[in-house]
């Protein structure tokens, strides 16, 4: 045989097992999840908020960090997509499609995408000391929506920027202002902004480094964004670090839990992006 | 009367519809300035909170020293950068072979059934948080790496090095796949005709075409992930060890600049010099990263254009 054809099988064989490598380590994270979650995990766990003596072992759930979460990751998304939209707007219509401006604006994005979200928390946690503000719910929500504001913009403004210059420029012929031509665009990108709002849920509610310098940690659900919060990652990362079996295994439900909803937002969103393309003209 | 009124009355829509144009172009011009804004002031407040610490102790003499005790102001962060470099160099070693068969596999090699069940799975992969990647890193890697290690080290706990590069090398494998094939999606088909015409095999096109016609992109690639695997926080934390000490095998503890932060970010506040410390920590890693996503950026639009 010519060596040019062993190493051609001998490649085959590499990139196979590569493939197969990263089927067997999804497999084997999803699997260890779902077994270890899914054999302890009680109705209790989900249900309720942690008693006495919690962290010992002894009776309560994780619902204040699902709530928490759960808030955390919807008011930041809401801020965040309602920021967003504007400045996609902005970068796809009103500026030309060569403008210096949108060339920056895009690459710090693109940096601020990159940052780590640690980096975020301190610096967010240092100006809340500066202003006098303790860990809170109010400072979660912040620096979570700064943390997806950059993948909001560039998910979506990817979808705009294949926008067809023609129906701009059709609607322009016909009279309307920028401002107005912004309501054709919108039901062009649609899919495109559901499917970056699931990409910035699943981002914002997997995030622990962030929140862990700015909302805190808290037992009970916050009345008020002045309160410290719970979120998922935080109290499945401090149950993990106890010694008892009883709190490790909370923690293994709670990451069942958490694993659950993003696979179901991952899954919603690849379904959007398939099905709801209807409207668009290619 | 009446035909005046119109007129008027046209003239008010239509230069209350330019006014309203504008002005909203305004706003939208201030939103996107203010992310500009945002990343000058991070850089700018994480330098000044870091000035005290650099007042106190030269630069040279954080950036090398390893001796690291907070409370007797000694600030070395040797052990916390080695830590960061090693856990990114090792993630890097065992990411980019697997991603860069499974990228050349996936363009050059796979039908388009078999894409339709790969890309699901990378998608999965990479949208899993952190956190749960260190649960799976802490029950399954773990025990892996503590059984793996050899007799003459002795015991390991397996809260090693090695678990922690092979953790944020599975984090980052995604990410550098997805780049891979989109850069590999840039060469043009004739490219690779005109290859096989001359009667190179697959694997021979793919690297002498393919690979050598796009080594800037996978440059770029890496130097994404590896900016990506610098801040990886939580799962890293839950797996690295947490010693302060330069490590020297595989099988040591070691502590990387995230883990640092996340740690002690109750305890800073207690001095104003510590936490000025961890804000020069957070400054380092803030500007490596910047660099790194500036640069790659900058090449992975070039190809695309």
């Amino acid at each position: 045989m010519k060596p040019s054809i062993i190493f051609e099988k001998i490649a085959k064989v590499l990139m196979y097992i590569s493939i197969a490598t990263l089927f067997l380590l999804v497999v084997s994270i999803l699997a260890t999840i779902f077994i270890k979650g899914g054999s302890v995990i009680t109705w209790e766990m989900v249900s309720s908020l942690p008693g006495g003596g919690f962290y010992i072992g002894k009776g309560g759930g994780f619902l204040n960090a699902i709530v928490g979460s759960l808030m955390v990751v919807l008011s930041s998304t809401a801020i965040g997509l309602i920021f967003s939209i504007p400045v996609v707007f902005y970068l796809n219509i009103y500026l030309k499609q060569k403008s210096r401006f949108a060339y920056w604006v895009r690459l710090a994005l693109d940096s601020l995408f990159g940052i780590p979200s640690i980096v975020y928390g301190a610096f967010a946690f240092t100006v809340m000391i500066y202003f006098g503000m303790r860990t809170s719910l109010g400072g979660g929500i912040l620096v979570t929506t700064i943390l997806i504001i950059p993948i909001f913009i560039r998910s979506m403004d990817e979808v705009a920027k294949n926008f067809p210059q023609d129906i701009l420029e059709a609607s322009f012929s016909l009279g309307a202002t920028r401002l107005e031509t912004i309501g054709i665009v919108v039901r062009q990108i649609a899919p495109g902004i559901a499917t970056a709002t699931l990409l910035s849920i699943g981002r914002a509610i997997g995030d622990a480094a962030g929140v862990m310098y700015t909302a805190g940690f808290s037992d009970s659900i916050p009345e008020s964004l002045s309160q410290p919060a719970a979120t998922l990652p935080l109290s499945i990362f401090f149950q993990l670090g106890a010694p008892q079996i009883e709190v490790q295994n909370r923690a293994y439900a709670a990451a069942l839990v958490l694993t659950v909803i993003v696979l179901i937002l991952s899954i919603l969103g690849r379904f959007i992006t398939n099905k709801f393309s209807k409207n668009k003209l290619k | 009367m009446i035909k005046n009124f119109t007129i008027f009355w046209k003239k008010f829509r239509n230069s209350s519809r330019i006014f309203l144009d504008r002005f909203a172009g305004k706003t939208l011009l201030f939103c996107s300035v203010l992310i500009l804004v945002l990343v000058l002031a991070m850089g700018v407040g994480l330098t000044l909170k870091s000035i005290p610490v650099l007042q106190e102790i030269s630069f040279s003499e954080l950036m090398t020293g390893s001796d690291w005790q907070p409370f007797k102001n000694k600030f070395g962060f040797l052990p916390f950068l080695m830590g960061t470099v090693y856990v990114t160099l090792i993630a890097v070693l065992i990411a980019l072979p697997l991603s860069l068969l499974s990228a050349i596999f996936l363009t050059e090699y796979a039908h388009r059934r078999i894409k339709k069940y790969v890309f699901p799975v990378l998608d999965i992969l990479a949208s899993l948080p952190s956190v749960i990647y260190g649960v799976w890193g802490v029950l399954v890697i773990v025990p892996l790496v503590s059984d793996l290690t050899p007799e003459s080290y002795g015991f390991s706990s397996g809260y090693t090095l090695l678990a922690a590069g092979i953790v944020a090398a599975i984090m980052i494998v995604p990410l550098m796949v997805s780049l891979f094939v989109e850069v590999f999606s840039t060469v043009s088909q004739d490219l690779r005709d005109a290859s096989f015409a001359m009667g190179a095999t697959r694997w021979q096109t793919a690297i002498k075409v393919v690979v050598k016609k796009t080594l800037p992109g996978i440059f770029a690639s890496v130097v994404l992930a590896v900016s990506r695997a610098l801040g990886e926080t939580i799962a890293i934390l839950m797996v690295c060890g947490n010693m302060a000490k330069v490590p020297e095998s595989l099988f040591d503890a070691c502590y990387p600049l995230p883990s640092l932060l996340a740690n002690n970010y109750g305890e800073m506040l207690s001095l104003p010099i510590y936490e000025s410390a961890l804000m020069f920590a957070a400054l380092i890693l803030f500007v490596v990263v910047i660099v790194f996503n500036l640069v790659s950026r900058l090449i992975l639009r070039k190809i695309r254009e």
